[in-house]
């Protein structure tokens, strides 16, 4: 036993410098020197201040907005520092009732919209900061937000595809639209 | 399932092959210390830590030092969490974790399982995830390596006294197997957008103010009830949302390759931070099983017959592909339940591409990247998530159940899938040998009593504490506190937190409120033996592998390689698996199943 000690106390010694100190260090280096932006957090600065992250989610609830992906985070919704789902069962009653609600919310801000409500749009997302809706999402959304900007739904649904990507190198991931960039180009329109 | 699904699995598949031959071929190589400019690397760190390097260890001193190692490792872990305010990088000022929550985190880390009753960003400071949690990920996956090199080395010896060198291997395994991939592959996140620093929560001014209820806090900081035991609230806004920072990327790294699965943040790999494309998110799926795969590969390489280690790839490759398709296809069958008030869409044309279970699910990942990953982190020991399981299908989320009940031997983890595997091989020719009426054997060695004792500890141990723990669990008032959901599906979230815990996947049916007293040391115990009650078996195979000649090659010798014994072998895991767990699991997702299809 005790030429086990000090072999396992300095190689364990050793190897917790190199890899929790050194290596953490080395690629803190090499993200920051080579991708700056992104290691810092894609940060989305207007006139020198942060209103967002190109990756993270924000909150929308006023129809003038397109609405991103429910979320369960606390105590507030996309709550970027606590992320997480909901963890609903698929025969939980409140999992239900929540979806009952939502679909509930967006036909009472779009009366007379009487499609089918894009599933996406009424579930809730694993981190709970999901930026993205599906295209189908958006399109639900369109003439709502139109209406209410007073604005043309053709220029809309042309926002609309200007921030819509498809999948990664055709074949990674689901098209997708990005909400906030989205709601921050309708913003730009009434300047 | 969706072209666009098969099509993702078979490319997945494809990448996979190509990588792990090259890979195995390196580790072989690395492991019996064959690298050039290794050498004198070794020589040096030989010396500065007081390590013989001719020593070959018996089994018995090879497990004392992997243990002991393992034991250091769990004392660092816990003692980082229980000083982490007194100590730097720790700019939001994270309060030291309590005793319990402290010693699960360190022995879910230790154990390659990377559990977590915690929510990362909201416990745990830079230094802790770096010098406690990194660390751990590399030791506790170079310490499957070398379990698994070892028994290896028990197959390819004869009438050899030991089994390597401990220290070395440890070494070996971390400095030239493992540092080198997650330093490229967490330079590629950090390039993606997964983030590396050390600044501050950043705070940010969002477009619309949020306007939510807080719950109300008694003196005591806990949350108020009214006399119905609903939480109460009070209206809030906030203009601003704050962004959780840290030095994510080389964390994530080594947290796939390694199969630890532990997230930087409560929501792993779902977290746009932490997973930020799609990209991202098929290369950290390859990354899972690109160790796994390669050992493989460097199994039939030392051994002396690549086709040993194929035939090993083929078995689990064969187990995998029908796990995920089943997944796959339950996920986008939906949820029949929410198309019923209203949501879920197959008529419009433009949708098509999302459809089916999206509860938990992120829109970039849509059903069957979220399926996929949920089969590869549980068929491996990893245990990340991208999606949240407790919301998949009844029979969607029962595969990735079974694939942890299976004793995480589909791929597995880092090293522990491979002995996993091997142990089964074992038990295979037993079987076989008893059929065909002869004396069992595995490349050329007699499979005798004591091995198949070992065979049938590392076999039985996780079954045993699994069913054991659940039945304690539902039985107790402290067990059945954490259920989140209601019925069959709250039964489901006990017996996957056991069955995770002991095979040291880590993943969750994340709804169970573990973080308490009796879930952190019931799932501690769980952890622990479940990983070192399989691995002293295992040594003690290697030895007495070891120390037995090789019998040559004649007409009755039953073949090892092959779809025969691929056959054999998805049998006898099979097998095992269903006697076990088959009456827990009616319990649990299939009786939620019949609940939830007539309930349409």
């Amino acid at each position: 036993m005790k030429t086990l000690i000090r072999p396992a106390v300095s190689l364990f010694v050793l190897l917790s410098v190199v890899t929790g100190l050194l290596y953490p260090g080395v690629v803190t280096g090499v993200a920051q020197l080579a991708f700056p932006a992104a290691a810092k957090g894609s940060l989305i600065v207007k006139e020198g201040k942060p209103v967002g992250s190109e990756l993270i989610g924000q909150n929308f609830t006023e129809p003038k907005y397109f609405w991103g992906r429910p979320s369960a985070t606390s105590p507030q919704p996309y709550n970027a520092g606590s992320s997480s789902g909901s963890n609903v069962g698929p025969l939980n009653p409140a999992l239900v009732d929540a979806v009952k609600g939502r679909v509930e919310a967006l036909r009472a801000a779009d009366p007379g919209n009487t499609r089918p409500v894009p599933i996406d749009l009424v579930t809730a997302s694993a981190s709970g900061l999901d930026p993205h809706i599906s295209p189908a999402a958006a399109d639900y959304q369109a003439e709502r937000v139109a209406r209410v900007r007073q604005l043309d739904a053709k220029l809309v649904r042309q926002l609309v595809a200007r921030h819509t990507e498809g999948r990664e190198l055709g074949v990674f991931g689901e098209p997708r639209v990005h909400v906030l960039k989205l709601n921050l180009a309708l913003d730009e329109q009434h300047h | 399932m969706t072209n666009h699904a098969w099509l993702l699995l078979g490319l997945y598949m494809a990448v996979l092959l190509l990588l792990v031959k090259p890979l195995g071929i390196y580790i072989a190589h690395a492991m019996e210390g064959r690298l050039g400019f290794a050498v004198r690397i070794e020589a040096a760190v030989c010396r500065l830590c007081g390590i013989q390097r001719d020593e070959d260890m018996d089994w018995l001193k090879y497990a004392m030092a992997v243990v002991l190692f393992n034991a250091l490792g769990l004392f660092a872990a816990y003692a980082l969490q229980r000083l982490q305010l007194w100590l730097p990088l720790n700019p939001q000022a994270m309060a030291n974790v309590s005793p319990d929550s402290a010693f699960n985190t360190a022995v879910s880390f230790v154990t390659n399982t990377n559990w977590q009753g915690y929510g990362g960003e909201s416990t745990m400071g830079y230094l802790t995830q770096m010098l406690g949690l990194t660390v751990q990920n590399f030791l506790s996956a170079a310490t499957g390596i070398v379990v698994t090199i070892a028994l290896i080395r028990g197959f390819a010896r004869h009438s050899a006294a030991g089994i390597g060198n401990a220290w070395l291997d440890l070494f070996r395994a971390t400095t030239w197997i493992l540092l080198p991939l997650s330093l490229i592959f967490a330079v590629f996140l950090a390039s993606q957008g997964v983030i590396q620093n050390f600044d501050a929560y950043q705070d940010v001014t969002t477009l619309e103010v949020t306007k939510y209820d807080n719950p109300k806090l008694d003196a005591a900081g806990q949350p108020l009830k009214d006399e119905k035991g609903n939480a109460v609230t009070e209206p809030a806004t906030t203009p601003t949302q704050t962004l959780a920072m840290g030095p994510v990327a080389s964390q994530l790294a080594i947290k796939m390759l390694g199969t630890n699965g532990g997230g930087f943040f409560n929501a792993n790999s779902a977290h746009p931070y932490e997973n930020p494309t799609p990209l991202t998110n098929f290369f950290q799926m390859l990354s899972i099983f690109l160790i796994p795969g390669a050992l493989c590969i460097a199994f039939g390489r030392i051994v002396g017959d690549a086709r040993q280690g194929w035939t090993l790839f083929a078995a689990m490759t064969l187990l995998f592909v029908v796990f995920a398709v089943g997944a796959m296809s339950w996920e986008q069958q939906g949820n029949p339940l929410l198309a019923k008030v209203g949501a879920g869409d197959t008529a419009i044309s433009t949708t098509a591409l999302i459809d089916g279970n999206m509860e938990g699910k992120e829109t970039r990942f849509g059903i069957a990247e979220s399926a996929l990953f949920a089969t590869i982190t549980t068929a491996a020991s990893c245990g990340a998530v991208n999606s949240m399981h407790d919301s998949f299908t009844p029979l969607g989320g029962m595969v990735p159940l079974i694939n942890i009940q299976l004793g995480e031997v589909v791929f597995g983890g880092v090293g522990s899938g491979l002995y996993g595997m091997l142990v089964f091989a074992v038990m295979a020719v037993f079987i076989a040998g008893l059929m065909i009426g002869r004396t069992p054997e595995y490349l050329g060695k007699k499979i005798q009593a004591h091995e198949m004792k070992m065979t049938s500890i590392a076999i039985l141990v996780t079954p045993l504490l699994v069913l054991l723990g659940t039945a304690i669990a539902v039985m107790s008032e402290a067990g059945r506190a954490g259920i989140a959901n209601p019925a069959a599906h709250g039964f489901s979230e006990i017996l996957y937190a056991l069955s995770s815990a002991a095979n040291n996947n880590g993943s969750a049916f994340a709804g169970l409120s573990a973080n308490t007293p009796f879930y952190n040391g019931l799932l501690a115990v769980a952890m622990w033996f479940g990983r070192f009650g399989v691995i002293v078996p295992v040594l003690a195979m290697a030895g007495s592998l070891a120390a037995k000649k090789r019998i040559p090659v004649s007409a009755g010798t039953l073949p090892t390689h092959g779809p025969l014994f691929v056959a054999l072998l998805i049998g006898v895991v099979l097998l095992v698996g269903l006697l076990n767990y088959v009456p827990a699991l009616a319990l649990g997702p299939m009786v939620e199943h019949l609940t939830l299809w007539p309930a349409r």
